[in-house]
């Protein structure tokens, strides 16, 4: 099976009902995309199909075969981060940082399509990601810093 | 060890195992040996630490100099997101006068880092930024760079200076020698010195100072390793299967119920312990999920509706007297009014955002393995008994994995990842599914908390009683018990017995770790009073009786429950003597750093002084302030409480905190932001739920944690910096006082009282229509 996963294409011989977090995670060996739930509950998981936020944990790897997936690792590298995840960085909007996968992929995706939006409907975009630590203060101040950028 | 731990290492040009023996390694000659006692004290009961941990009285088990001048630090402890890596960092760099960055930390490895038991307890900065352990190696490093520059340059140490890894003197400084050229690559072979001199704060120019994480830009863009990340070659994915209920016993595992599920290598059986391998996780996961085991049915459960009653009328107990003035109930008999509440806390869990995750590697008798367990020394010894084999052919190797606040599934997936690799003979990678991490964790603690006052007529209190009530089962491995965490019961390991003991013993030292002694007390034992309040006539008893559920420390553990009755009760007070909350809690607390972190969060807050509640209507949305403090940290939070609902929003939250010197102000503040938002998800929505058998709070729909997409209150922390006092914990601090301070916002607005937690909208309800 062929994905495409933050502009280059694998090979991969899975079993096609395999979420496609575990290919990801195991067979390309990525560590943006983490598990949290295995339910679609938390967000830890999420990777960017075609501009949408997706959660992989519940995506079985055949129904995304041949679409551009975006991980983490696809939005910039510690040297040359992406204005999102620097925003993130200079916020300090981190305390274990095992969610903010599913922070930033998510805001990424939403803040794509409505580079307006105001803080509320930015809230209402995470209302289905967790962060257990609580980092919700610098996590907001990130991407409302971000969300100011792209609306100039 | 992570590559670039592994880099620092080879900068410093020499195996760190061969360098910690004494034999073959270079040692730097001193003409006067550096004043040392052996048994130098490094913390207390970690002096000695385990067989074959590096000695912490030993300067070259905390720091190392390579030839080029880099600086390694190695610590016991680690780095679980709270940033204690990177103030240990800035430490290490200010004592030893080099930039942050020239300088790399080594932590919680037992092949080369030392014993500093376990990371918890808000314990990390106390331990290593006073007078002890990492602080005062590095101090005892720097004044032996000193003398032997003072050697090498002709001139007296205090003509001397340090700046940049670089020593010169002061008068000329053309001539000078770097670390490098003194010690690189070298043994100082010195012990800790106790006197050595820290710099003082005044001096300070890393520590003090807001730095960034070095591991945020990796976690930012999905470089980071975390455990889960962990990919050995040749690695095999291992899935659990846990009993369907609490104490249901293995009968017969069908084997032969997965024999097509492709990638199967194994299936283990230990006691009540089942297991599978795979190739892929995917298939350990169907083939966990399709096995067929047999199993006995569990022993039952009291029911959840009647908790509280069963706890407190539960025998035996084992019973802990923290003081006792022996007048109490002459003084409550005398008093104008008698005020007595009980407050409920529920079992709550760490709910970790990642479900917990290992990977071992065990080869015949060695096994190597990488955990997030918070006590890699701890994790040594009890999976060498899990195992089988001897300790010291056991390497754990600190990994992060998400946040656990406490004990988490840490220490029994590892023991799962091990189990299942000793059984297949390869690494094996073990996450937990969200239900077996839920439904198998040691929960925080559940409690029942009475609180009993005398008034005076003036209003004053003349008389106090906290008792409390709380159900144990297990708790960290420690040592020498894997049973105290699930996986190692269920191979065969008891949790440590419940030893009963009743009447409690009479307190020989005050020992207020508990918070079971509240902030008004004069805390009296051994003839001194050591509390931070003013009244004399005080009990405070607490009982543990056994709890039919895991339990063991989750963030501030038992001082968050004893603190959510007494700073609640302390409000019922103040409103019963028709006194300002603020105001009353002052009249009775004698500590100085107390009542400024109380006056300065009020302040801060411009808190609105009058007694509650506040005139309010009885429908509709009303709005309340509510405070709270505890040795050293006030909070003060203001409240919309929507009548019709029963739902609170919390609008705004002022914390001020006193942890001491700040090492890093924006790791403090990231801590008491982040404690006071979980503190509140804790307060208003988290509690573990179970049926007759089983847990059935077993994923984020059925346990409710606040996500992000909540109207987040405005957080605003003042620090209190006090350069001159013992460096305290920070993690533990607003998480404490935050519940109280909702339930006193609710009670302001609303004129109702909830005492037991979560303040869900039902119970607010219910306590709204209980209004007279």
């Amino acid at each position: 099976m062929t994905l495409k996963v933050n502009g280059r294409t694998h090979n991969v011989d899975v079993d096609p009902a395999t979420p496609l977090l575990y290919v990801l995670s195991d067979d390309l060996e990525l560590r943006g995309p983490k598990f949290g739930c295995g339910l679609g509950q938390c967000g830890a998981c999420t990777v960017i199909v075609k501009g949408q936020a997706i959660r992989s944990c519940v995506t079985p790897v055949k129904s995304v075969e041949g679409a551009e997936i975006t991980t983490l690792e696809g939005l910039g590298t510690p040297e040359k981060p992406h204005p999102l995840q620097q925003a993130f960085i200079d916020e300090q909007a981190a305390q274990c940082g095992f969610c903010v996968n599913g922070v930033i992929l998510t805001a990424k995706a939403f803040l794509d399509k409505n580079p307006k939006a105001s803080e509320q409907q930015i809230q209402q975009a995470l209302s289905g990601v967790m962060c257990r630590c609580f980092t919700h203060v610098r996590m907001f101040r990130a991407i409302e810093r971000y969300a100011k950028a792209v609306a100039r | 060890m992570t590559s670039d731990a592994r880099a620092a290492l080879d900068r410093a040009g020499f195996s760190r195992r061969d360098f910690l023996k004494t034999s073959g390694a270079l040692i730097v000659g001193f003409s006067m040996a550096g004043a040392i006692s052996e048994n130098a004290d490094a913390q207390g009961n970690f002096a000695g630490g385990a067989p074959g941990s590096p000695p912490a009285n030993q300067v070259d088990s905390w720091v190392a100099i390579g030839s080029d001048g880099a600086i390694t630090g190695y610590s016991g402890k680690e780095e679980l997101g709270q940033g204690i890596s990177t103030a240990q960092t800035q430490l290490v760099a200010e004592e030893l006068s080099v930039p942050f960055d020239r300088v790399k930390l080594i932590y919680c490895d037992t092949a080369y880092t030392p014993d500093q038991g376990v990371t918890s307890g808000s314990q990390s900065h106390p331990a290593n930024f006073n007078h002890n352990n990492l602080a005062q190696a590095c101090a005892t490093a720097r004044e032996a760079l000193f003398r032997l520059a003072a050697e090498r340059l002709g001139a007296p140490v205090s003509d001397l200076s340090a700046s940049n890894g670089v020593i010169s003197v002061k008068a000329r400084p053309s001539s000078s020698i770097t670390y490098g050229e003194l010690v690189g690559g070298r043994k100082f072979n010195l012990a800790v010195d106790p006197k050595a001199k820290r710099k003082p704060a005044s001096e300070w120019t890393v520590l003090g100072k807001p730095a960034k994480r070095p591991d945020i830009p990796a976690v930012m863009t999905g470089q980071f390793e975390f455990v889960h990340n962990v990919r050995l070659p040749g690695m095999l994915h291992g899935r659990v299967v846990r009993p369907p209920a609490v104490g249901a016993t293995v009968m017969s595992v069908d084997e032969s119920s997965v024999k097509d599920v492709p990638g199967l290598v194994k299936v283990v059986v230990k006691k009540n312990f089942v297991g599978v391998v795979a190739q892929k996780q995917w298939q350990a996961a169907q083939a966990a999920e399709k096995l067929k085991v047999n199993w006995a049915p569990g022993t039952g459960l009291p029911k959840q509706s009647e908790f509280h009653d069963h706890v407190r009328n539960q025998k035996p107990t084992r019973d802990v007297l923290l003081v006792d003035s022996k007048d109490v109930e002459q003084k409550l008999g005398d008093a104008a009014t008698v005020v007595k509440a009980t407050y409920l806390h529920p079992y709550q869990m760490h709910g970790s955002m990642g479900t917990s995750c290992a990977v071992a590697d065990v080869q015949g008798d060695k096994a190597t393995i990488y955990s997030p367990t918070q006590g890699v020394w701890h994790q040594r010894s009890t999976a060498a008994m899990v195992l089988g084999l001897k300790p010291e052919n056991v390497h754990v190797i600190f990994r992060r994995g998400s946040g656990c606040y406490g004990l988490n599934g840490a220490d029994t997936v590892t023991y799962d990842a091990a189990l299942l690799s000793q059984a297949a003979g390869k690494p094996v990678r073990v996450q937990l599914t969200r239900k077996d991490e839920m439904a198998w964790e040691n929960y925080g603690n559940a409690y029942v908390i009475d609180e009993r006052a005398g008034l005076d007529a003036q209003g004053n209190i003349v008389a106090w009683e906290h008792e409390s009530w709380s159900p144990t089962l297990g708790n960290r491995p420690g040592m020498t018990t894997p049973g105290n965490v699930v996986t190692g019961m269920l191979v065969g390991f008891q949790p440590e017995p419940f030893t009963p003991r009743t009447p409690a013993p009479e307190p020989r030292a005050y020992n207020n770790n508990s918070n079971g002694v509240p902030s008004y007390f004069a805390g009296r034992v051994g003839g001194e009073n050591k509390g931070t309040g003013t009244i004399q006539s005080e009990r405070s008893l607490l009982h543990n009786v056994v709890s039919p559920f895991w339990t063991g420390p989750l963030r501030s553990p038992a001082r968050l429950q004893n603190t959510f009755a007494q700073e609640c009760f302390m409000d019922e007070l103040a409103a019963r003597a028709k006194a300002d909350p603020v105001a009353y809690r002052l009249r009775h607390l004698s500590d100085s750093r107390l009542r400024e972190a109380l006056e300065s969060a009020t302040k801060t807050a411009k808190w609105d002084a009058r007694p509650s509640p506040k005139p309010n209507s009885k429908t509709g949305v009303a709005t309340g302030r509510g405070v709270a403090c505890v040795a050293y940290t006030a909070i003060v939070i203001e409240a919309d409480v929507n009548q019709d609902t029963g739902k609170v929003h919390v609008k705004r939250i002022v914390c001020s905190i006193d942890a001491g010197p700040i090492s890093n102000p924006d790791g403090l503040k990231n801590q008491a932001e982040g404690g006071a938002l979980q503190g509140m998800s804790r307060a208003l929505g988290e509690e573990v739920t179970w049926d007759d058998q089983k847990v059935t709070s077993v994923d984020w729909a059925t346990f409710h944690s606040l996500p992000l997409g909540f109207e987040i209150p405005k957080v605003e922390c003042v620090l209190l910096n006090r350069p001159d006092e013992e460096a305290t914990g920070a993690g533990e601090t607003a998480i404490t006082v935050i519940a109280a301070a909702i339930g006193n916002a609710i009670f302001d607005a609303t004129g109702a009282r909830i005492r037991q937690i979560p303040f869900t909208p039902e119970r607010v309800k219910a306590a709204l229509s209980a209004r007279t």
